[in-house]
């Protein structure tokens, strides 16, 4: 079940377009180069092995029923009639869950199995082990569930806010008093800086400010919708314990809620990472794990479960929706004065990551302003609508659409360009955020905004060889539209995303890298636990190890918990975090090699250590040239070192104030989209969604764009059409043929422009690369609409509704 | 039930298939041939997309006794039957090898679909006779295969690069 072949050391000229500022030449393979990644030929070739690929002569098929209502009691569970069909192995109910009743990420609220009551429709009752998915099907509906029906409580504001609303978790859940945490809502932030923190109000700022705008904006329900559904293999051990083959964004989290709930010790819950289709966040929730453990245990035989498309979309976590209330005051030249939000956050039926969310919403809630006086609310809450987590730009990319939507309104106020009014307030290195902290990298925005402004503008419609062509047009090749009342809008977006862990989580990465010499060359192993999910991350580890040792034979051993956490591939991190450990674990290798280079006598016991290098498979001395093929050094023996690096810590928000240097990075792209919209019918085609993000170091240029793109992307969803639909606690459109996500023909042609200004804190000075554009692209895409239309735009994903008809 | 027809020019057979099974399950499941992938099993997104005589078809929506007794082709037979790959002994076909130069496959899972389908574009195209596809019409003949990673980009750009090598191995009359 190998996934992860060695890794093959060719270089390419780096196809990255537009400037990479201090790009330092390096060895082909190594860092800053873009060789193909390890994997490609098999998952080009249909051989790569996927979590969903897994497959054993005797396994069994697991499968879930989930329950039909969004808020029901249990009164009872009769799986007697389920058993009784032929090839069914087990039934299992909470009843049967071995351990602790209870997961969860940050809060352990979550049944692994219901009991009692269930809070979302969708919630898993029951699982069962057949020896075919029809038989499975046809157990499921044999179980009989008697359900209480209660209403559900859907609205989050109400939730959070209504005293009488009754309590999701009416039982109490584990208390977190540094969140504010009461009723129905799980984290309260405050932010309070200036004027604000003195206990002024809104009015006093108000009257001191020239142009003042309000709006509410709403952000809807976004799905991760990665390919690969929700998928592994658990095989039972002789030992008593479990081997489980699995996707995920972290394997040591999944580990340390997993073993619990099977009442095992955490090292009899042995995982491997299998092929990820995609995570984005939705993988960072347990979905099946302990379902497939429990009834591999159960019935002593391999047991596969494979969600299809609708399953998916109730077995994970989605994007929080998003309610928000912003003002923003500035003087007569467009100098924020002050700012004040509130931020509510569905966080539905159990809390995920949205604490963690609401932290990054409530510090990074203004953007990427300087503001001197701040007022932040946001507020993560608990309903019986699905459960809401991580999905790429947590927490930020709702506020995002948020502050950048005011800061258009605010340019249209004072009859600015909307560059010019992001640029005047723009941070930069030195600047604080809402939160106190001194940002102390390069932040250059200012710099930023100009260069996407000069970006050469795509074709106007006259322009083209054939305007009526219908591929050029909005609704494309269906022929919906001849263009009569086609308009073309353009608009700007700026985001602002922290990168890594925050709030203080010790967050760190292991890495072990073992050196020696297999067939007379030098080869390096590289061993962690970091989840690669389709980013690269496979690639850049090979890299590593590539420039530091000086060897083009590396190769990247599977993920697997026999190695120290890598901690999660998630927050925009890897490359940060186990890029730092794999660096840190080579260095330690790389000492020892000089050590017997001296040991050898290829150099005095006293040399100094600064003259010696690895380079293209020898040891090198600045001083006297080659001294030994690496090889010849290293013998018969090899030299392994395991190593943990950690980012600088970070603090806690205090409870009240917000204050608090919470952040490791500081992210930032900034995007201009150039749209065609029918306002006739409603109808949006991106032209063009051009960016420039500040990356720190390009490690791998190619990889870099395919992160910048598919994030852009996703933002383009967002703003345009994907939104999972909720009524009453009910999703009325968990298929692909109803949540619709770009194709080909939606999105557009993407001109992109890498700077590399070093953050002299990081490993290489590199920037995490991929939340960022998810960002900016929703807001630029928005403001380009409204910029086409004259309409507000409050919302997104923008519906055809909110823009047919202007001018009638 | 018994389901026989030609996978990758090999007769295969299998047995006990349960007839609700789809061509896609009977690959994956019974056939070892996972290659095509499950992405929606809803016909929306393209990742099983294989040839049946010759037709691009989504393996999910094709019921496999319908497949008895015709001709299907998967990912795994790409290089060996179709598309002038770039070396004679290469386990990958043009199409494939550019997607991976291109940087076009991030976590892969549409990948398998695409180059099927992208081959299929090269073959109605330079492999006729014709001119390369321009840009617009790769995106029309992609347009039911999703991909959540890339932003389309790079894959364009691969099935551009495919196209041109294919386009130069016919006029040198080098194509199979």
């Amino acid at each position: 079940m190998s996934q992860t072949p060695a890794a093959r050391a060719r270089g390419d000229a780096g196809s990255a377009a537009g400037t990479r500022a201090g790009l330092s030449s390096t060895a082909r393979g190594g860092v800053g180069t873009s060789p193909p990644r390890p994997d490609g030929a098999l998952k080009a070739a249909g051989e790569f092995a996927f979590s969903s690929d897994m497959w054993m002569e005797d396994m069994l098929w697991g499968m879930t029923l989930r329950s039909p209502h969004p808020h029901a009691l249990i009164r009872a569970i009769d799986t007697a009639e389920a058993l009784a069909v032929p090839g069914v192995h087990a039934v299992l109910t909470h009843e049967d869950v071995p351990g602790e009743k209870r997961y969860g990420l940050e809060t352990r609220d979550q049944p692994v199995l219901a009991f009692g009551k269930v809070r979302y429709k969708g919630e898993p009752v029951a699982v069962v082990a057949a020896d075919h998915p029809e038989t499975a099907r046809r157990a499921l509906a044999r179980v009989r569930v008697d359900y209480e029906v209660l209403e559900p409580i859907a609205d989050a504001r109400r939730a959070a806010f209504d005293p009488d609303c009754p309590l999701v978790h009416e039982e109490g859940v584990p208390a977190h008093p540094e969140y504010n945490q009461r009723g129905n809502i799980v984290r309260h932030q405050p932010v309070r800086t200036g004027a604000f923190a003195e206990g002024a109000d809104a009015a006093d700022l108000r009257a001191r400010a020239a142009a003042v705008v309000r709006g509410e904006y709403r952000v809807g329900m976004q799905d991760q919708a990665f390919l690969g559904p929700e998928s592994g293999l658990a095989v039972p051990a002789p030992d008593g314990g479990v081997d489980l083959y699995i996707a995920t964004q972290w394997l040591h989290v999944d580990q340390s809620q997993i073993a619990p709930c099977l009442g095992l010790e955490q090292e009899r819950v042995r995982m491997t990472l299998a092929g990820v289709g995609g995570a984005f966040g939705a993988r960072e929730d347990l979905s099946m794990q302990i379902h497939a453990c429990m009834l591999a245990l159960r019935t002593g035989r391999p047991v596969k479960f494979v969600y299809n498309r609708e399953e998916s979309f109730f077995g994970h976590v989605h994007r929080h929706p998003a309610a928000m209330r912003f003002e923003h005051g500035a003087d007569a030249d467009g100098r924020l004065l002050y700012a004040t939000l509130e931020i509510v956050l569905d966080g539905g039926a159990y809390a995920s990551t949205t604490a963690a969310v609401v932290g990054v919403a409530s510090s990074l809630g203004v953007g990427p302003y300087e503001i001197p006086h701040v007022s932040v609310d946001a507020y993560g809450v608990y309903t019986t609508n699905p459960p809401c987590g991580a999905m790429r730009g947590f927490g930020a990319v709702q506020a995002c659409f948020g502050y950048e939507s005011q800061m258009d309104r605010l340019a249209a106020k004072l009859g600015m360009h909307p560059v010019e009014l992001r640029r005047r307030n723009a941070l930069a290195q030195g600047s604080r955020v809402a939160t106190g902290q001194r940002i102390d990298m390069p932040l250059p925005m200012a710099e930023m905004l100009e260069r996407v402004r000069a970006m050469p503008m795509p074709a106007r419609r006259g322009e083209l060889a054939d305007p009526a062509d219908p591929r050029t047009l909005p609704g494309g090749l269906a022929n919906t539209s001849r263009g009569e009342r086609v308009v073309r809008g353009v608009g700007y977006g700026v985001g602002l995303k922290n990168l890594c862990f925050s709030e203080s989580f010790d967050d760190y990465s292991t890495a072990r890298v073992r050196l020696e010499a297999i067939g007379g060359e030098p080869a390096a192993l590289v061993h962690t636990a970091a989840a690669e999910v389709g980013q690269g991350l496979v690639t850049l580890q090979g890299q590593i190890a590539h420039t530091e040792l000086g060897v083009e034979r590396v190769t990247v051993h599977p993920a697997d918990t026999s190695v120290g956490s890598a901690g999660s591939s998630s927050a925009s991190r890897q490359s940060y975090v186990t890029g730092g450990a794999v660096k840190a674990a080579c260095e330690a290798v790389r000492e020892r090699v000089f050590a017997l280079v001296r040991e050898r006598g290829l150099v005095a016991p006293d040399h100094p250590a600064g003259d010696l290098a690895l380079e293209g498979g020898k040891v090198v001395s600045a001083a006297r040239g080659v001294l030994a093929p690496l090889a010849e050094v290293l013998g018969t023996g090899a030299v392994e070192e395991t190593r943990v690096f950690r980012h600088r810590p970070t603090r806690a928000l205090d409870p009240t104030t917000g204050q608090g240097d919470s952040h490791v990075q500081f992210g930032m792209c900034v995007h201009r989209a150039v749209v065609d919209v029918d306002v006739e019918l409603g109808l949006v085609k991106v032209v063009a969604l051009d960016a420039v993000q500040d990356v720190g170091r390009a490690m791998h240029p190619r990889q870099l764009l395919g992160q910048i793109q598919g994030g852009s992307a996703q933002g383009l969803g967002l703003a345009l059409m994907e939104e999972v639909q909720v009524a009453d606690g009910v999703i009325r459109n968990p298929s692909f043929t109803d949540y619709l996500i770009p194709t080909i023909l939606d999105t557009p042609p993407m001109r992109i422009e890498v700077l590399e200004h070093a953050d002299p804190h990081a490993p290489y000075g590199l920037r995490g690369a991929g939340e960022p554009p998810t960002l900016s692209s929703t807001p630029a895409i928005v403001a380009a609409v409204r910029d086409a239309t004259g309409r507000p735009l409050t919302r997104a994903p923008v519906r055809p509704e909110d823009i047919a008809g202007v001018g009638d | 039930m018994r389901v026989a027809f030609t996978v990758n020019g090999e007769d295969m057979a299998a047995e006990d298939v349960w007839p609700g099974e789809s061509l896609l399950y009977v690959l994956r499941e019974r056939l070892g041939l996972p290659g095509s992938k499950n992405a929606c099993e809803q016909g929306e997104c393209g990742s099983c997309t294989v040839y049946l005589d010759g037709v691009t078809v989504c393996a999910c929506m094709v019921a496999a006794g319908q497949a008895a007794g015709r001709a299907v082709r998967t990912v795994e037979g790409l290089a060996a039957s179709g598309g002038a790959g770039p070396a004679p002994d290469s386990r990958l076909s043009s199409v494939q090898e550019a997607f991976v130069e291109a940087g076009a496959v991030q976590c892969g899972f549409c990948t398998p679909g695409l180059v099927v389908q992208a081959d299929d574009l090269l073959a109605r195209t330079v492999r006729a006779g014709g001119p390369a596809p321009g840009d617009a019409e790769i995106r029309e003949a992609l347009a039911g295969n999703l991909c959540r990673c890339t932003g389309y980009e790079k894959i364009i750009e691969a099935v551009r690069t495919a196209a041109e090598h294919e386009e130069r191995a016919v006029r040198r009359g080098g194509a199979r």
